[in-house]
């Protein structure tokens, strides 16, 4: 590089130039040993160490971090609130089948309740019907005792009515008393 | 596609050596003056406040960070941008290189780490541009790096162990006899720890791009043939690029091992 900046063209002053300069650099071969520019180099270095710390400590590392952290955050929230409405909508299904079974279990108690009413209505039906037709059948019974007394009565009057003819037609002497306690003792037998 | 560009490439290559073969005749390769550190307004002498290509490529280098880290990020998405998917893989990388090298109670160390990766990072990187001037080519450069991660390792070590940081020399599941022994090659292997990291990332670096540079004289030098030092040169390149970063990640998790050193030193 520097033999290609020092050519032939241009001139003895640089010819001269790059004569001190091959002294300078040359003689020692390796520019890494010239220890004439090691105190540039270890300042500028120095100093740019710093430089580089500085960026990096205050404005470069923490941003990195940041933006790191956020992204992990981000996916952790993500994460969590998938899970959240996971569970959420295990929830609603769990309250769904419930609620389900609660109106099942409802049915059937209404169900049960209204068969028992009725139950109990037509027990208490049947009941006063029994009742009814009891007081009906003693009503009857009433009514056919009355009516076998009377024709009992009837039987008595007309077998002593009878008897009194026929004791007559007979010749005999109606004699009322007797044929009274013979009816009697018939019809009672 | 591909074998088109691989056409226009060999012929520019053929006619750019026939056209300028005559003015570079000779065989004139200096690889090393690509590492020569010049003031950057002229003069030949250079004093510590000089500015020279050393201070453009470092500026360069913070300018470099600046975009990638601070713009790229600029937009705080949660859906991340190239630029920030970037900045973040880059944070992620040496943060849990820390953790796990290093362990938990070494992360209040890392904005220091990454300031060493990403300065070395992308120093290597700026200087794989041609033409460009690589900084941690230097041993001035990478020796300071070592020397800083060197004595801020033994401070911290003193400081959160007092003596008992020397532990770290004394191996105590050792026979008896043998723990001065290991202790002298534990001191004298403490000792060249820096060494070694400033010699490997700056003889790495310095050497491929010297390959380059020599392979480029060639290609000067060939003049019709030069399209074979210059494929030599792409597949090189291709080294270098993966080196650049290699030699970035070798500097990092060896300070993260020594610094664990320094945070647990019992063996």
């Amino acid at each position: 590089m520097a033999s290609n900046t020092h050519d032939a063209g241009h001139g003895a002053a640089d010819a001269a130039h790059g004569a001190a300069d091959a002294a300078a650099h040359g003689s020692s071969g390796m520019p890494q040993l010239d220890f004439s520019t090691y105190g540039n180099q270890i300042w500028w270095l120095l100093v740019t160490l710093v430089v580089i710390y500085l960026i990096l400590s205050r404005v470069a590392l923490p941003r990195i971090a940041a933006i790191l952290n956020e992204r992990q955050g981000t996916i952790t929230n993500d994460l969590a609130a998938a899970e959240d409405l996971k569970a959420k909508a295990v929830e609603a299904e769990n309250a769904y089948n419930k609620a389900l079974a609660d109106a099942r279990a409802e049915a059937q108690r209404i169900a049960a309740e209204t068969r028992a009413e009725i139950q109990a209505e037509v027990d208490e039906a049947i009941a006063k019907a029994d009742a009814e037709i009891a007081a009906k059948t003693a009503e009857s019974e009433t009514a056919i005792a009355e009516i076998r007394a009377t024709a009992l009565d009837n039987v008595k009057l007309v077998a002593s009515d009878t008897a009194s003819a026929l004791v007559e037609a007979l010749g005999g002497k109606d004699d009322t008393k007797l044929i009274a306690a013979a009816v009697a003792e018939r019809t009672e037998g | 596609m591909g074998k088109l560009f691989f056409y226009v490439a060999l012929a520019l290559v053929l006619v750019s050596g026939l056209v300028f073969a005559p003015e570079h005749a000779g065989l004139a390769i200096h690889p090393m003056d690509q590492f020569t550190v010049k003031a950057l307004f002229g003069g030949d002498h250079v004093a510590w406040y000089t500015p020279t290509n050393v201070t453009l490529w470092m500026f360069l280098a913070i300018g470099a960070i600046f975009v990638l880290l601070v713009m790229g990020s600029a937009n705080r998405g949660i859906v991340p941008s190239r630029a920030q998917s970037i900045a973040e893989l880059a944070y992620g990388f040496i943060y849990k290189m820390v953790e796990d090298v290093a362990g938990k109670d070494a992360v209040k160390f890392f904005p220091y780490i990454m300031t060493l990766f990403m300065f070395i990072v992308t120093a290597n990187f700026l200087g794989l541009i041609p033409m460009s001037f690589t900084t941690t080519s230097h041993f001035a450069v990478t020796g300071v790096l070592a020397v800083v991660v060197f004595v801020a390792i033994t401070i911290t070590g003193f400081v959160l162990h007092g003596v008992k940081f020397l532990g770290l020399f004394w191996v105590s599941s050792a026979p008896l006899a043998l723990r001065p022994i290991l202790a002298l090659i534990e001191v004298i292997s403490y000792f060249v720890r820096p060494v070694s990291l400033c010699i490997r990332l700056a003889g790495n670096i310095m050497a491929g791009h010297a390959v380059l540079k020599v392979f480029a004289g060639f290609a000067g030098a060939l003049g019709a043939a030069s399209f074979l030092p210059i494929f030599a040169i792409s597949a090189f390149y291709a080294l270098e690029v993966l080196v650049a970063f290699i030699q970035a990640y070798v500097f990092t998790i060896l300070t993260c091992v020594y610094l664990k050193d320094a945070l647990h030193p019992s063996h």
